[in-house]
């Protein structure tokens, strides 16, 4: 096929070396190939980008925790643990930290210890110290601290989606630590 | 007397034209229709004219692949009877099993059929590997059935895995948040794994979000894993597993005793 083609484009003539590279069906072919791939590597594309949905029902980040009066110097809260995973510290000079109750080992929830005055996960037995510091079990960094600020009225507001990581020197940004 | 007319019925059955249309000649027992009986059957490739003795030696092979696909297909039968009950809804789930278990007739019988058939297929599959193993039988001309063994053992434990979650417990929410905080350590795919940074991916956009359909264990997370448990990893086993069976027969059989 492709050899009678080129003859007839050269006269007779033994067919150029290029002529005999694509023949039509070659070219079809790669096409149609072509053509297979790209949709199904399209739809791949697709398909990766479909199951990150771009509105996410979810719990919001943000809560309002009271006034800052509510919380006692030199204590760690347990309020909003069971409904938001955050401890609220507020420490002797009066400042607030607050810090995630999730395991930076795998992802449970620790528990506060106040007479060993320790944080500790009853999944792989990490230890953290009050700070979110670890130094006991399997956890390989402290916990995570998330921001805490002070709303226009006079509220604790605590943005988990802002998070503080000890082992980056994030500790020392503006909003993980808060002073009244 | 009672046997004749039981002659007399089965003569009435066998030439009636529902049977005639069904079966269309009789069988005779000679040799060349075993032969044919097996050459030309749909299960060809599956079932061998002839295998060694040895093959079928229980304490030669422990006949643990055949048990794993034993279980599979048990699973497979009772998942989809409970499918008829369970609902992969975040406020539906956790009541459909407990509906299933003590108000639902058979349900109970029918939910840890699956759950026990789940736990001896995830047992059976490392005994077969341990046999296979110990045989030598991953050896040439066999090494490529190996490699879609080890894909299959993979399948099996992701099947496992996303069964884990269905009940929609405590245990199965917990265990599913440790197992997909793995994904996160995921080279390039992962939000804290290696090149993270250089391929820009994010705790919204990662390995560990793809899974869940979200940031945490929730009921997109339920629906996925339902999907994947239901549709997708059966599908792809089962494929899997017919490469592998016919691998069986074209590398030369069950491989021989040491």
């Amino acid at each position: 096929m492709a050899d009678r083609d080129a003859k007839g484009a050269h006269g007779g003539e033994a067919p150029a070396l290029d002529a005999t590279l694509w023949s039509r069906r070659d070219l079809f072919s790669l096409a149609g190939w072509a053509g297979f791939l790209g949709v199904l590597g399209a739809s791949a594309l697709a398909f990766t980008r479909f199951m990150f949905p771009r509105v996410l029902f979810e719990p919001a980040p943000t809560f309002r925790a009271g006034i800052p009066d509510e919380y006692g110097a030199g204590a760690v809260s347990e309020r909003w643990k069971k409904d938001q995973r955050v401890w609220i510290v507020r420490q002797d000079d009066g400042s607030f930290y607050a810090i995630l109750a999730i395991c930076t080992h795998l992802g449970c929830t620790p528990n506060w210890f106040q007479a060993e005055d320790k944080f500790k996960c009853p999944c792989h037995g990490s230890g953290f110290k009050r700070s979110g510091i670890n130094f006991e079990g399997p956890a390989p960094r402290p916990l995570e601290r998330v921001k805490i600020t002070l709303s226009d009225d006079g509220q604790l507001v605590v943005d988990k989606s802002a998070k503080f990581r000890y082992e980056l020197g994030e500790w020392d940004k503006p909003g993980a630590k808060l002073k009244v | 007397m009672f046997t004749r007319a039981l002659k007399a019925l089965k003569r009435q059955i066998v030439e009636s034209q529902i049977w005639t249309s069904m079966v269309r000649h009789g069988y005779d027992d000679t040799p060349r229709n075993r032969v044919l009986q097996i050459m030309a059957n749909v299960w060809l490739h599956l079932h061998p004219p002839k295998i060694r003795r040895h093959a079928i030696r229980v304490r030669f092979t422990w006949c643990m692949g055949g048990i794993t696909f034993l279980f599979f297909l048990i699973l497979t039968i009772t998942g989809v009877v409970l499918m008829f009950y369970y609902r992969p809804v975040g406020e539906y789930a956790y009541a459909d099993m407990k509906y299933l278990q003590f108000d639902v007739p058979f349900g109970m019988l029918m939910r840890n059929m699956h759950r026990w058939a789940a736990h001896g297929m995830v047992i059976t599959v490392w005994l077969h590997m341990f046999r296979v193993f110990m045989t030598g039988s991953y050896k040439p001309p066999r090494e490529f059935n190996w490699v879609v063994g080890v894909i299959l053992l993979t399948l099996t434990l992701l099947l496992s895995f996303t069964g884990y979650l269905l009940p929609w417990d405590q245990l199965s929410i917990w265990a599913v948040t440790v197992g997909t905080n793995m994904a996160r350590a995921t080279p390039l795919l992962g939000h804290e794994g290696p090149f993270a940074d250089v391929v820009g991916v994010t705790p919204r956009y990662d390995a560990r979000a793809f899974l869940l359909g979200g940031s945490v264990v929730g009921p997109p997370t339920l629906l996925r894993f339902y999907v994947l448990h239901c549709i997708f990893l059966p599908i792809l086993a089962s494929l899997f597993m017919i490469v592998h069976f016919w691998r069986i027969r074209k590398d030369g059989g069950v491989s021989g005793p040491l």
